[in-house]
């Protein structure tokens, strides 16, 4: 590595110190425009990956607002390994559905999925995001693999009793995979407790757009805006 | 310490191959190997940080000091690591998706700090970028040798997704081998890499003994 012929100032501490120094601040300087030059086009793509599951799992008619800016999170929900995270998808200001995010327990380890549904608790697409389940085994939980994730489209908690929400094999509704029970398993039961969270959680929200538009009203009896046209009242509560 | 282009070119491609004689890179090897796609990618990534990080090293080499050299190396490969790592994010981000974690672990390759070391930091710019193709071809070739095997037993095709990899264009890649196939599953999990890879590295050994079989027998040492 040394050259033929090395001056002597080469061995001193102070020149090994300012190498190191120098070199340091200019792989910083490469880092700091790498990281200007691509930190919007990196954001902007993870915002359309996002927005792209969005709309595998709830139809484009459904929504006109941006349910990943308001993301709920909600801790220590039972049933599932990841705090829940949970957006209202609203049409002209009407709560129209409940996207839900969060975590169950597989076999290898977490899968990750997101589901909607429409207003009257019935889903309207679920999808996996990541999971670690054995591949040719039980990865037909995946949109690529199989259609078996498409088969909880349309269920409800009314459409089913609880004890459909299981796998054949248990006495439900739903198939297994051929030498898999525990990935199936886990995914129904994480759709059915999804339902139930998001049910829970529509109904709170629902009320307390209720209570918001009633104390509103309550508040200024006789001013102007107890006036306003009917059709526009539904909006008080959703844009305060 | 010069070596001709001949030279470099076979030790890389099959002599001293990184993953073959160096026995280096192996934990990218193994964990990205499932598709033959997956390997070219990974292939291509490490070549592009040791083509630059070799020829950068190999251009600094009269002001590198032999005792903070280590320092300086590992600096200057995360730094080119996460260059590659940032720019395939922002312009490849489909196949990011994909090797997005194994792209930063290119920093941990040994290959890498093996190349800069014994290599770029003894020898001029031109030299250092041939070896750095070398090298990476040798590796690439091997990911993809190795890719292409676990998927056909594994899942029955070849290159698939390549379309993802390389454009729209290179679709006509992606080859069905066997139609209705359910897949050796052992070959796709990770022992299956183990597998493919002792069996890769026993063909290089048989070779070298044949076209060695006339002159002397020398055993073959993994060299670092």
């Amino acid at each position: 590595m040394a050259t033929v012929a090395s001056p002597s100032y080469r061995q001193r501490v102070s020149y090994h110190a300012g190498l190191l120094a120098g070199i340091c601040c200019m792989v910083s300087m490469l880092l700091l425009i790498g990281n200007m030059e691509s930190e919007e086009i990196i954001s902007d793509h993870l915002e359309a990956d996002k927005q792209f599951l969005l709309g595998q799992v709830l139809p484009a008619a459904l929504y006109d607002n941006a349910p990943l800016r308001e993301i709920e999170v909600l801790d220590n929900i039972n049933g599932f390994t990841k705090p829940v995270e949970i957006a209202p998808a609203t049409l002209a200001g009407q709560l129209s559905g409940v996207v839900l995010q969060s975590s169950v327990g597989g076999w290898g380890d977490n899968i990750q999925f997101i589901i909607a549904a429409d207003k009257r608790g019935n889903i309207t697409g679920v999808r996996v995001i990541s999971h670690k389940e054995t591949p040719g085994l039980a990865d037909g939980i995946e949109l690529d693999k199989s259609d078996w994730i498409t088969r909880f489209n349309g269920h409800s908690l009314q459409s089913l009793t609880p004890s459909q929400w299981a796998v054949k094999k248990d006495g439900g509704e739903f198939d297994q995979f051929t030498g898999a029970t525990i990935t199936p398993r886990a995914m129904v039961n994480g759709v059915h407790r999804a339902l139930e969270v998001m049910t829970e959680w529509q109904q709170q929200q629902l009320a307390s757009q209720a209570t918001q538009t009633g104390d509103k009203q309550l508040a200024q009896p006789s001013t102007p805006a107890a006036a306003i046209p009917a059709a526009e009242q539904p909006q008080q509560g959703v844009t305060p | 310490m010069s070596q001709s282009y001949r030279q470099i070119f076979g030790d890389g491609l099959w002599n001293n191959n990184v993953a073959m004689g160096q026995m280096l890179a192996l934990c990218p090897l193994l964990a990205v190997t499932t598709t033959a796609t997956n390997g070219l990618g990974m292939g291509l990534a490490s070549m592009v940080v040791l083509l630059l990080t070799n020829v950068i090293i190999s251009s600094l080499r009269g002001i590198i000091t032999p005792q903070v050299r280590i320092p300086v190396l590992i600096v200057l490969i995360a730094t080119v690591v996460t260059l590659v790592d940032m720019a395939i994010n922002a312009l490849l981000h489909p196949l990011y998706k994909v090797l997005g974690l194994f792209i930063a672990l290119i920093v941990t390759n040994c290959a890498i700090l093996g190349r800069a070391e014994s290599f770029a930091a003894k020898n001029g710019v031109r030299l250092a970028a041939a070896d750095a193709l070398a090298m990476g071809l040798g590796f690439t070739w091997v990911l993809i040798v190795i890719g292409g095997i676990r998927e056909i037993l594994g899942s029955g095709t070849l290159f698939s997704h390549a379309s993802l990899l390389l454009g729209d264009s290179f679709a006509w890649l992606e080859i069905t081998v066997i139609p209705n196939y359910s897949g050796i599953l052992l070959s796709v999990l990770p022992p299956g890499a183990f597998i493919a890879l002792g069996l890769l590295i026993a063909f290089k050994r048989v070779v070298d003994r044949r076209l060695k079989s006339g002159g002397t027998q020398q055993l073959v040492v993994p060299t670092l």
